[in-house]
C-alpha cells in the first residue's frame, strides 16, 4: 500500500487516497486528469487490472454525472477508485488507453446520453436502432413508462466488407439449438473467417434501472436471477458490497459456507462446460459424461441446500441456512464419488485424438489483447495471465486454500479446456478440506440476517463487491440513497468484460469452428445485456 | 476403447422415468395427437439463462428427451411447439414473432418459467415485456424459477398423451 501511494505522490503530489476500507481508496481526480493518471497508474508494476466502470447520475446531489473507475493493484492488494464529478455532458475517453473501457463508454453514451470525447468507435451498443432520440434511461429524471412500446425495429448497422470473394454470413439472433440470443456476422473468404462482428445486447431488460429505488432483499432477489448459473457469485459480490456499507464482518461460519457454495458453483459450471465444448465439435461422448456430472452435482445443490442453481441462500449479513453436520458428511461422501468418476471420463477426452485436433491452436487469444481488453477468468488464464480473484484478493476463506491461478499458455481453445479441469480438480479438493470443517462446526443463527435486512446503510457512499464466478471476475457496484434504497447499482459480470475478446480470436478460423471456439469462453449473453 | 467400454458396463443405463408432480396448466384446445414424437424450438426472450439451461438438462442421459420422441430442432419450420424463456426483452421482439410466424400451423406455445409466464422479477424493467404472453399466444405455461427438469418432462409427456 505504501509503494502505491508514494508513486502516485511522485507523479502528481495533489493526489491523495482517501482510505475508507482495509484494502480501499478513492482518489478525487478533474475528469480531464483522467487520461494520464490512468496512462500513469496502467505504466505501473505490477499492472492493475480494471474492475468496474460507473456512471452515476448524481445530478440532485449537486455533483452533476460522476464516473467511478475501479482498479486493482495485485501487488499491493489495494483497490483505488478514481473517481471524476461534476461532468455535464462531455468526459475524454480512455479506450485508447485502456480498450478494455470500450464497451462501458459506449454504454455511458447509449444509456446517459453523455459524450465520450475521443471514442474511436462512438455506434450505439447497449440500445440496437429502433429507440426513440433523447431516450437515456438511466438519467435519473428518466421515469419509466411505456417506451418499449415505442421502439420500432430498425435495420442493425454493421461495417461493409468490399472485395473480390467476401460473403458476408449473417447468423442470429436466435439460433439453432438451446441457446442464448446474440447476432454474428462473419466476414469470410471461403471457409476462412476474415473478421467477425457480433451485436449482443437482444436480451437488454434495464435491469440496472429496474434496481433503482428498490430496497437491499428486492435487490437481492434481482441480482440472483441477472445470471442463471453464476447465481452464488453475483448474491456474494452483492452481499459483500452491503457488508461493506453496513460496516459489518460475518462470522467465520459464515465464510466456510459460503466459500463451499462458491466452489460448488464453480464444480457443476466447470464440468458443464467441459461437457458442452464437446457438443461444440460433436463430440458425443464428452458431452454426455459432463451433462452427466453436471446433473448429479445440481441434483446435490438442490437436495442439500434447496435450489439445483443454489439460489436463496446467501443474503447480505449471512446465509439463509446452513446445512447440519449430518448433511456435510453427506455431502462430503457424494462429492467424493462424483470427484472419482471425473477422474475416470477426463481422460477419455482429453486423451482423444480427434478432440485434439479440433480444439488445439483454435481461437487463439494472444496474451497481449487478453491484457489490454480485461479478460477474465479462464479464459485469461489459458492466455497466461494468472489473475484469480481468488488468489490476488484475500477474501472468503481463500487465503487459507492458498489457491494458485491454473495458468496455460496456448490461449487456444484446448488451454481453455485443460484450465477447466484443473480449477474443478482444484475445486474438488477445496471442497473436500471445507466440508471437513463443516462436519465439524458449531450451529449457525441465521436469524442475524434477518435483523441485517432492515439496517440502515451509509447513504451516498459507493461501495463494490468482487467474486470470482466459474466465467471470472464479478463485480457489483452499489450505492444507497438516504431512505435505504437502491440508487445505483452497476453489474459488471465477467462475461461483460469477456465478450469484446471473442471476435479477436475467430479470424483465421473456419466458420464451422465458431461454436467451439464460442463454448471454449462459455460466456452467458444475460448478464453481459442485463 | 477398454476403458470406455468398462465405463459403459459399470453405468448401466442412466435415464430416469418417473418424475415429480406435474403443475403445468394445459389448455383445453391442445390435442394429445404428439403420442409418437414432440418436435421443438426453443426461443430464449430474454431469460436469464437459468430455464434455458434446464432445458438443455432434459437432454442429459438422466432424463433423455430423445428416449421419449422428444426433439429439439434447429428450424422452426420443424417445430411443432415454440417453447419460449424470459419474459420478452423488447430488442428481441421482432425476432420472436418472425419465428412464430415461420412455424407450419397447427403450433402451439409453451412459456417456461415464471418470467415467461408473467415477467417475474423483472416485471418493471423498461425494455422487457410482462411475460411472453402479452407478444405471442401461449398456450401451456410451466411455472418455476426455473421450473426443475423434472417438471419440464412431465410437462412435455402430458403434452403428448403420455401422462
Amino acid at each position: 500500500m505504501l509503494g502505491l501511494r508514494e508513486s502516485l505522490q511522485n507523479y502528481n503530489p495533489d493526489i491523495e487516497i482517501v482510505e475508507w476500507e482495509k484494502h480501499e481508496g478513492m482518489i478525487d481526480v478533474p475528469s480531464r486528469d483522467l487520461p494520464d493518471l490512468l496512462t500513469f497508474c496502467l505504466s505501473m508494476s505490477p499492472r492493475p487490472i480494471w474492475l468496474t466502470h460507473v456512471v452515476n447520475d448524481e445530478r440532485q446531489l449537486g455533483n452533476g454525472f460522476c464516473l467511478y473507475l475501479v482498479l486493482h493493484f495485485p501487488g499491493n492488494d489495494f483497490s483505488v477508485t478514481l473517481v471524476a464529478k461534476d461532468i455535464k455532458e462531455d468526459f475524454p475517453s480512455l479506450t485508447l488507453i485502456y480498450p478494455a473501457l470500450n464497451w462501458s463508454e459506449r454504454e455511458a453514451q447509449d444509456l446517459f446520453g453523455l459524450n465520450a470525447v475521443g471514442h474511436p468507435d462512438p455506434r450505439s451498443l447497449v440500445l440496437h436502432p429502433g429507440w426513440s432520440k433523447e431516450f437515456y434511461p438511466l438519467r435519473k429524471d428518466h421515469k419509466v413508462g411505456k417506451e418499449a412500446k415505442a421502439f420500432k425495429v430498425a435495420p442493425l448497422e454493421f461495417p461493409q466488407a468490399h472485395g473480390e470473394g467476401i460473403f458476408e454470413v449473417p447468423v442470429g439472433p436466435i439460433h439453432a439449438g438451446i441457446i442464448e440470443p446474440g447476432h454474428f456476422r462473419f466476414y469470410t473468404i471461403g471457409e476462412a473467417v476474415l473478421h467477425l462482428e457480433a451485436q449482443l445486447f437482444f436480451t437488454h431488460k434495464g435491469i440496472e434501472k429496474l434496481l433503482e429505488g428498490k430496497s437491499i432483499e428486492e435487490g437481492l432477489r434481482i441480482i440472483e436471477r441477472v445470471c442463471g448459473v453464476c447465481t452464488v457469485s453475483h448474491a456474494l459480490a452483492y452481499s459483500e458490497a452491503v457488508e461493506k456499507l453496513a460496516a459489518i464482518e460475518v462470522p467465520r461460519q459464515v465464510l466456510l459456507w459460503r466459500t463451499i457454495l462458491a466452489e460448488l458453483e464453480r464444480a457443476y459450471n466447470h464440468v458443464g462446460d467441459i461437457g458442452n465444448m464437446c457438443a461444440g465439435v460433436g463430440f458425443a461422448l464428452g458431452n454426455a459424461n459432463g451433462s452427466q456430472c453436471k446433473e448429479k452435482l445440481q441434483r446435490l445443490n438442490s437436495d442439500f441446500f434447496g435450489h439445483r442453481f443454489l439460489r436463496g441462500i446467501v443474503v447480505p449479513g449471512g446465509l439463509r441456512s446452513i446445512p447440519s453436520q449430518k448433511d456435510s458428511q453427506a455431502i462430503l461422501d457424494r462429492l467424493h464419488e462424483l470427484a472419482y468418476d471425473f477422474e475416470e471420463w477426463i481422460p477419455l477426452l482429453l486423451n482423444h485424438d480427434g478432440f485434439r485436433q479440433r480444439a488445439v491452436n483454435t481461437g487463439v487469444l494472444n496474451p497481449v489483447s487478453a491484457i489490454d481488453l480485461g479478460v477474465t477468468g479462464p479464459a485469461a488464464r489459458a492466455s497466461g495471465i494468472a489473475n484469480d480473484w481468488r488468489e490476488l484478493h484475500a477474501h472468503l476463506l481463500y487465503p487459507e486454500l492458498k489457491v494458485n491461478s491454473m495458468i496455460e499458455h496456448g490461449g487456444d481453445a484446448w488451454s481453455r479446456l485443460v484450465v477447466r479441469v484443473k480449477e474443478a480438480r482444484e475445486s474438488f479438493r477445496f471442497l473436500k478440506n471445507l466440508l471437513q470443517e463443516g462436519t465439524k462446526g458449531p450451529v449457525y443463527e441465521y436469524e442475524n440476517s434477518k435483523l441485517f435486512l432492515e439496517q440502515k446503510l451509509r447513504p451516498w457512499q459507493p461501495a463494490w463487491g468482487c467474486v470470482e464466478s466459474p466465467r471470472g471476475t464479478d463485480v457489483i457496484w452499489l450505492m444507497m440513497d438516504d431512505e435505504n434504497k437502491i440508487y445505483r447499482c452497476r453489474i459488471r459480470s465477467a462475461s461483460y468484460a469477456n465478450w469484446p475478446a471473442v471476435p479477436l480470436t475467430v479470424p483465421g478460423n473456419i466458420v464451422p469452428d465458431f461454436p467451439l471456439i464460442n463454448k471454449s469462453f462459455e460466456l452467458c449473453y444475460s448478464c453481459c445485456d442485463r | 476403447m477398454l476403458s470406455l467400454l468398462l465405463r459403459k458396463l459399470k453405468m448401466g443405463r442412466l435415464t430416469e422415468k418417473d418424475g415429480n408432480l406435474l403443475s403445468s396448466q394445459k389448455s383445453s384446445k391442445l390435442p394429445s395427437s404428439f403420442t409418437k414424437s414432440l418436435q421443438i424450438r426453443h426461443l430464449d426472450c430474454g431469460s436469464c439463462n437459468g430455464c434455458d439451461w434446464e432445458l438443455t438438462a432434459i437432454g442429459n442421459s438422466l432424463y433423455d428427451h430423445q428416449h421419449f420422441g422428444i426433439d429439439f430442432v434447429a428450424s422452426p419450420r420443424h417445430a411443432d411447439l415454440l417453447m419460449c424463456t424470459g419474459p420478452g426483452s423488447t430488442q428481441l421482439l421482432y425476432a420472436a414473432h418472425e419465428t412464430y410466424e415461420a412455424m407450419p400451423k397447427p403450433k402451439w406455445v409453451v412459456a417456461v418459467g415464471d418470467c415467461a409466464i408473467n415477467g417475474g422479477v423483472f416485471k418493471g424493467a423498461y425494455a422487457s415485456a410482462e411475460g411472453i404472453g402479452n407478444v405471442l399466444p401461449v398456450d401451456i405455461k410451466i411455472p418455476g424459477c426455473p421450473p426443475s427438469p423434472d417438471n419440464i418432462m412431465k410437462a412435455l409427456l402430458e403434452v403428448m398423451g403420455k401422462s
